[in-house]
């Protein structure tokens, strides 16, 4: 195929991928205040998430990955303005009604904090927060207990009956990480943005964990953003990812052809950090200069201070997000270079 | 090599009566002067109450921890060039940092707090060294700790016991939420202060992969007790405990769709 056809399949089969998709987001740019004037922290980010998928969502440290789970929750930090398309079910949740917004929100999408102590009342003990939404849909007093300590056990805390009696403070971080991923599951969610949900679980848990969500997701359709650092899980449990740099996507596409072939150099670098378990790796060589944020974004692409194949359109030209390949896209002028070396 | 940290036969018990809980039961670890120690283990095992005791936030009721010869109590009671020398940092980097503060005034108090420590010369200056150093960028100084990132907090957390130029470094999940080229970037460092400075770490970590790159040595922890310790090469390779045999089959390596790394973890074993 020439480079042109293989655009226009990409394309093609983009325009049949959102149709089908369950949530479509479109070029969703959100600004907070900043003392040198308003900044984007995302900037025109685009990408579906199909029904029953898992969209793997990483990139940099401050590259706007908990903004855009935040922005698709309606929580962003004050001040915040939003433009774009965030379309579930054929709603837009940005432009819809706050009776819609309580159906969707915390019920057919929920999410999972990366923070589990911020996102835990420290004055309530875990089962009564647990069972919020049970209390609220009007189950009785034994049917939410029973309800609690189900969700509990499936998350893989051990001694439910117990533990539901703890505060957050008592538990320890991979237990309080269980315990918000119980609570995100407690309104048997349709999307599940669930931001590092299994950082600070050792990999025993956090391979039970990463189990659940997958047999919820086989039986219940769930499709899930998956907010992950750890290009290891990423590469396990999704189908899709997107890749961010610097409140943009940098690349995306189907997981396992974008972890071998990236056609980003910022997701080559990435790629290239991964140690290894069982070999001691040596430690790798960082990328140069420090990583780009929004605030301090570089002009033309933003990772052209650290990218290696840089020259000087990439100091003036921003990147546009192309098909690059089937089913890829990537913000980087020499993209096919990049893939095809 | 004579220890700087040595932890005997460590005991912590959470609650009261029928409340009561072991969550270190005995256990015994030692850093040496530009060593590394990675703790790894089962979640809810104990690795955070073992840091919370060096660092002096609780007292066990069994056992006690040195650092260099002279034990240490709780962290109000330490003289200022021990707490000085004994830097953590914590596990919720967010929770350990208050959101109100600016990230100059974040680490402004760790330089008061122990002047000895402080720069001399232009302490701006020095200032965006050490961002620089964590790889945050130097308008990251005015920002307040309330509105980065996670891993931008994580980084300030870093930053802030780096400042006062400890000999140990007790780092609780200290690079979890960070990517993996940032990642890079504070390991290295790091190794480098623990070479240039013969700084000593504490390293407790789930992510076995980062462990075995950093560690010289291993510590495995299990419901309160450490059941394997030994040269990280050893244990992470020829693993002799069930447990970490369990840990080590668990991990993920990066599955990129090629033969030898596809199907071998696509469906968790629970
Ligand atoms: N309340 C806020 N006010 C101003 N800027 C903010 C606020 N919260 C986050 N930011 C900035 O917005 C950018 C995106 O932050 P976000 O939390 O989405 O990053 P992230 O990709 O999730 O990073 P990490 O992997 O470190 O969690 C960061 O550069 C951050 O400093
Ligand atoms: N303040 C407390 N009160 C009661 N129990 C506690 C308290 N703090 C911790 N625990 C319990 O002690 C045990 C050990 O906790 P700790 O935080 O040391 O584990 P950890 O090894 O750091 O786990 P993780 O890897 O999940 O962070 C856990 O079972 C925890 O629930
Ligand atoms: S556009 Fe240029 S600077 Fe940006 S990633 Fe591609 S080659 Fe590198
Ligand atoms: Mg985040
Ligand atoms: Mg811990």
């Amino acid at each position: 195929m020439t480079r042109a056809a293989t655009a226009r399949a990409a394309t093609a089969g983009d325009a049949a991928a959102r149709e089908a998709s369950a949530l479509t987001v479109t070029d969703l740019t959100v600004t907070l205040p900043h003392p040198g004037g308003r900044v984007r922290v995302l900037d025109g980010v685009s990408f579906d998430v199909p029904p029953a998928t898992t969209v793997g969502l990483i990139g940099e440290s401050g590259s706007g990955k908990s903004m855009t789970a935040g922005a698709l929750m309606g929580l962003l930090p004050e001040g915040a303005t939003t433009t774009g398309g965030v379309v579930w079910r054929g709603t837009d949740l940005l432009t819809a009604d706050a009776a819609h917004l309580r159906r969707v929100r915390g019920r057919q999408i929920a999410m999972v904090f990366q923070d589990p102590l911020a996102a835990l009342n420290p004055t309530q003990r875990i089962g009564r927060q647990v069972g919020e939404i049970p209390r609220r849909d009007g189950l009785s007093r034994a049917e939410v207990r029973r309800r609690v300590i189900d969700l509990l056990d499936r998350a893989g805390i051990p001694e439910p009956e117990r533990r539901m009696r703890a505060y957050p403070h008592e538990f320890s971080g991979g237990l309080r990480q269980r315990a918000v991923i119980a609570m995100a599951l407690s309104g048997n969610p349709s999307l599940l943005l669930a931001d590092e949900p299994t950082t600070a679980l050792d990999v025993t848990v956090q391979a039970r964990i990463l189990a659940l969500l997958r047999s919820v997701q086989r039986a219940e359709g769930l499709s899930m953003l998956l907010v992950s650092h750890d290009l290891r899980v990423v590469s396990h449990v999704a189908e899709r990812v997107v890749v961010m740099y610097a409140g943009r996507v940098a690349e995306q596409g189907p997981a396992r052809e974008v972890l071998r072939r990236p056609a980003h150099p910022y997701t080559r670098a990435l790629v290239a950090s991964v140690p290894a378990v069982r070999t001691r790796t040596a430690l790798a060589d960082p990328l140069p200069g420090a990583p780009a944020t929004p605030a301090a974004r570089p002009s033309g692409c933003p990772f052209h201070p650290r990218c290696p194949l840089a020259r000087e359109r990439c100091r003036t030209e921003v990147p546009a997000p192309r098909a690059v390949a089937d089913g890829r896209r990537s913000a980087c002028h020499f993209a096919e270079e990049v893939l095809g070396s | 090599m004579t220890a700087l940290l040595d932890v005997r036969d460590l005991r912590v018990t959470y609650g009261r009566r029928r409340g009561a809980f072991r969550a270190v039961d005995g256990v015994s670890l030692t850093v040496a002067p530009e060593e590394t120690l990675g703790l790894v283990g089962e979640s809810g095992s104990g690795k955070t109450t073992v840091a919370r005791c060096v660092a002096g936030l609780i007292r066990p009721d069994g056992g006690g921890v040195h650092f260099d010869g002279q034990p240490l109590g709780p962290v109000g009671r330490r003289p200022a060039a021990l707490q000085r020398a004994v830097q953590m940092v914590f596990q919720d980097p967010r929770s350990s940092l208050n959101p109100r503060m600016t990230v100059a005034a974040v680490i402004g108090e760790a330089w008061r707090t122990h002047p000895s420590a402080a720069p001399g010369g232009d302490r701006a200056e020095a200032l965006h060294r050490l961002l620089a150093d964590v790889g945050l960028d130097a308008s990251t100084a005015s920002r307040r700790a309330g509105d980065l990132s996670g891993g931008q907090c994580q980084r300030v957390s870093i930053a802030r016991a780096l400042a006062v130029s400890p000999r140990l470094l007790v780092c609780d999940e200290a690079v979890s939420a960070l990517d993996v080229s940032v990642q890079a970037q504070i390991l290295r460092l790091l190794d480098d202060l623990r070479r240039e400075r013969k700084l000593a770490l504490l390293f407790i970590s789930h992510d076995l992969g980062v462990v075995h790159q950093i560690a010289d040595r291993v510590a495995v922890m299990r419901r309160g007790e450490v059941v394997e310790e030994g040269p990280a090469g050893d244990v992470m390779s020829a693993p002799r405990h069930e447990y970490t045999r369990a840990l080590l089959d668990a991990a993920l390596d990066l599955d990129d769709g090629t033969p030898e790394q596809t199907g071998t973890t696509r469906d968790f074993p629970a």
